[in-house]
C-alpha cells in the first residue's frame, strides 16, 4: 500500500538513528522502555526542526513574500503527508491540534454543543485514558447528558456484548481507544464502528497508542473521528492530528476563535473559514507540523510491516522472560496486544520497583498511567509498565529482567 | 532549630559510610520495612496525602509545644524516607519545624524522591508537617 520502498530492518542501524539511546541514565547505558508515554526522536526529525528554524521559518497563510510561501507550502505538504499516511479521503479532514487530548476536547466541545442534548448519552469504555474520560464528563455535565461506561473483563478486553447493549438511541457518540495505554489491548475498533453505524451512532477513536505500532486507514476503518499525538510517533511534542469526516466537521461550530479560522470579521458578524482552517485558530505549531511530516516519512521508510514484526517479537520475548520471574503477574492479557506490558510482582509497590530500576538505568513508567478507574477495577494502586518501540532490542529486555531480579533481592 | 540540624548532620554522617546507592537503598528499605509508623486508626481518608505514585498517611499530636508525627506509606522506599523525616522533625518545637531547612535529603543523595515530579506524596507531606508547625506556633 505504501509507495515508499521499505528498507531491510536492521535493529542496530535503527538504534543509531536515535541519538538519545546513546546516553546514560544514573551512570548506566539507558534502557528506554517508556515509549508509550512519549517516544524518542530520530535524527531526521531533529535535523528537520533545526533546518526549519535556521532556514525556513515565517508565519504561514499570510505573507506574500517568498519565505512565507515556502513555509506555507511545507506546512500544507505535511498535511498532505498526514492525509496519505492515514488514508483520509481529503486533507480538509486533517486538522492540526496540540495532541490527542486536544483532539478529544475539540470533538467533545464542538460536536457536543451541537449534537448532545439533555437526556442524551455518551458511551466510553472502562479502559480509557483520562483524556478520553474527562472531556466527555465535562460536556455531559454541561448538556445534562449521561456518561455510560462499557465494561472490561479480567484479561483486559472489552466486553463487546455489554458494549453493544449500551448503544441505544440515546447515545450520540461512542468514544474509545484503539489501543489501551495501560493494558496494551488492541480493541476491535472496525467491528465496533460497524455496529455503532448500524445504529446511526458516530465513533471517535483515540489512536494515541495505535499509530506508533500499526498502519491505520480511515477509509477502511470508517471512523468518524480519529485522533493521535505526534510525540508518541517519533515526532515533536505539541502537535497532533484530529481526523474528522467532513460531514461532521462542517456541521460543528468552531472550537477556538481568532486569526486563521475566519473569512471576514466585522463587529456585527464573523464568517468562518473553510475546513480545515475553521478549527485552526491562531498561528499554528508550524515547526511541529513540519517535524511531524518528517516523522511520517521516517515511519514509512522503516515500514509498518517491519515495525509490527519486530515489536511482536519483542512482546513475545518479553512476556516469556517476565513470566519466569516468580510472583510476577501481567496485568492485561488480551489475545490481541500491542507492545505494552503492565505488571506487578507479589505485593511490591510499583514505585519501589520503578525507583530501583531507575538507578539501574532502566526507564519504565509506574503508577496508574492516567487510567485510575481501570486500576480501581483491578483493585491495584498502579502497575509497572514497560512499553517497546521498534528501536528497542532483546538486550533491553534482558536488562529489564535482570534489573527486576536485582530489585526483588533488595525489596523482598 | 539546632537540634533539627544536629539530627540531620547525624544522618549525613551515617550515610557517608555507604559505598553506593544500593547500600543506601537497602538501608532505606529496611527502615521502611520496620514496624508500622502510624496507628492503624489514622490510616483513613482524613490523614491521606494522595500522590500519583504512592500514598502517604500523616498524623500529628501536640505534646507541650512539641509536635509528634507518625506517618506511613504504601511504598516501602517512600516509607523509609518518611522514617528519616520523622527522625528529624518529630518531637521538635512547632516553631523550629515551621522554619526548618531539610538539607539532609539532598546531602544523602535522595533528593529525587523529594522532587515534585516524582509525585509520591513526600513533597506534600513535608509541606503538611511544616503547616502543622506553623499552625501550632500561631496558636501558642
Ligand atoms: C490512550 C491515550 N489517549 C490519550 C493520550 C493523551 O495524549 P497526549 O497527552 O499526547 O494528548 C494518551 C497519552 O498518554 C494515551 O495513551
Amino acid at each position: 500500500m505504501q509507495a515508499t520502498a521499505q528498507k531491510v530492518f536492521d535493529i542496530d542501524k535503527i538504534r543509531q538513528d536515535f541519538p538519545l539511546l546513546e546516553r546514560e541514565m544514573n551512570g548506566k547505558p539507558i534502557v528506554f522502555l517508556d515509549s508509550a508515554a512519549s517516544s524518542q526522536k530520530p535524527s531526521a526529525v531533529i535535523d528537520k526542526l533545526n533546518d526549519y528554524y535556521r532556514q525556513g521559518h515565517a508565519n504561514v497563510h499570510r505573507g506574500v513574500y517568498q519565505l512565507s510561501q515556502e513555509a506555507t507550502t511545507a506546512f500544507e505538504e505535511a498535511r498532505e503527508l498526514v492525509r496519505e499516511f492515514i488514508n483520509a479521503p481529503s486533507s480538509k479532514e486533517c486538522i492540526f491540534v496540540r495532541g490527542c487530548t486536544e483532539g478529544i476536547n475539540l470533538v467533545a466541545s464542538s460536536y457536543g454543543r451541537k449534537f448532545i442534548n439533555e437526556g442524551d448519552a455518551v458511551l466510553i469504555t472502562a479502559m480509557e485514558h483520562h483524556s478520553n474520560i474527562v472531556p466527555w464528563q465535562m460536556i455531559c455535565e454541561e448538556r445534562g447528558a449521561e456518561l455510560r461506561v462499557a465494561p472490561v473483563n479480567d484479561e483486559g478486553e472489552l466486553m463487546l456484548d455489554e458494549l453493544y447493549a449500551l448503544m441505544d438511541d440515546k447515545v450520540k457518540i461512542v468514544s474509545l481507544s484503539h489501543v489501551s495505554n495501560t493494558l496494551g489491548t488492541v480493541n476491535p475498533v472496525k467491528a465496533i464502528i460497524q455496529k455503532a453505524h448500524q445504529k446511526g451512532i458516530p465513533v471517535l477513536v483515540d489512536g494515541a497508542q495505535a499509530i506508533p505500532h500499526t498502519q491505520v486507514d480511515m477509509q477502511e476503518l470508517d471512523a468518524d473521528f480519529y485522533t493521535f499525538s505526534g510525540h508518541k510517533m517519533f515526532g515533536p511534542t505539541g502537535i497532533g492530528v484530529l481526523y474528522g469526516k467532513e460531514k461532521w466537521l462542517e456541521q460543528m461550530p468552531p472550537y477556538h476563535g481568532g486569526g486563521e479560522m475566519i473569512k471576514t470579521v466585522t463587529f456585527e458578524k464573523t464568517t468562518y473559514n473553510e475546513l480545515p482552517h475553521k478549527f485552526e485558530a491562531g498561528t499554528p505549531d508550524i515547526s511541529g507540523v513540519i517535524g511531524l511530516g518528517e516523522a511520517i516519512q521516517y515511519i514509512k521508510e522503516v515500514g509498518y510491516d517491519n515495525i509490527s514484526r519486530h515489536e511482536h517479537e519483542l512482546l513475545v520475548y518479553a512476556t516469556e522472560q517476565l513470566s519466569q520471574i516468580e510472583g510476577l503477574r501481567i496485568i492485561g492479557t488480551a489475545k490481541d496486544k500491542a507492545s505494552v506490558i503492565s505488571f506487578l510482582v507479589d505485593d511490591i509497590h510499583p514505585y519501589d520497583l520503578g525507583a530501583i530500576l531507575d538507578k539501574l538505568g532502566i526507564a519504565v513508567r509506574t503508577g496508574h498511567h492516567c487510567t485510575q478507574p481501570l486500576m480501581d477495577q483491578y483493585g491495584i494502586p498502579g502497575t509497572v509498565r514497560a512499553s517497546f518501540a521498534f528501536y528497542n532490542n532483546r538486550a533491553d529486555i534482558d536488562r529489564l529482567v535482570e534489573g527486576i531480579n536485582r530489585a526483588l533481592k533488595m525489596l523482598r | 532549630m539546632a537540634e533539627i540540624n544536629n539530627i540531620q548532620n547525624e544522618i549525613i554522617d551515617e550515610f557517608a559510610f555507604f559505598g553506593d546507592w544500593m547500600e543506601k537503598y537497602e538501608y532505606i528499605i529496611d527502615l521502611g520495612k520496620s514496624l508500622p509508623l502510624i496507628d492503624e486508626q489514622y490510616k483513613d481518608e482524613d490523614h491521606l496525602i494522595k500522590g500519583c505514585q504512592s500514598q502517604v498517611w500523616l498524623h500529628a499530636d501536640e505534646e507541650e509545644g512539641k509536635v509528634k508525627f507518625t506517618a506511613d506509606s504504601d511504598a516501602v522506599i517512600t516509607k523509609g524516607i518518611i522514617a528519616l523525616l520523622i527522625r528529624v522533625l518529630s518531637g521538635q518545637k512547632a516553631e523550629d519545624i515551621a522554619k526548618s531547612d531539610l538539607y539532609f535529603i539532598d546531602k544523602i543523595g535522595l533528593k529525587e524522591h523529594l522532587s515534585p515530579t516524582r509525585s509520591n506524596g513526600l513533597v506534600s507531606m513535608v509541606k503538611q508537617m511544616k503547616m502543622y508547625g506553623l499552625a501550632l506556633n500561631a496558636k501558642s
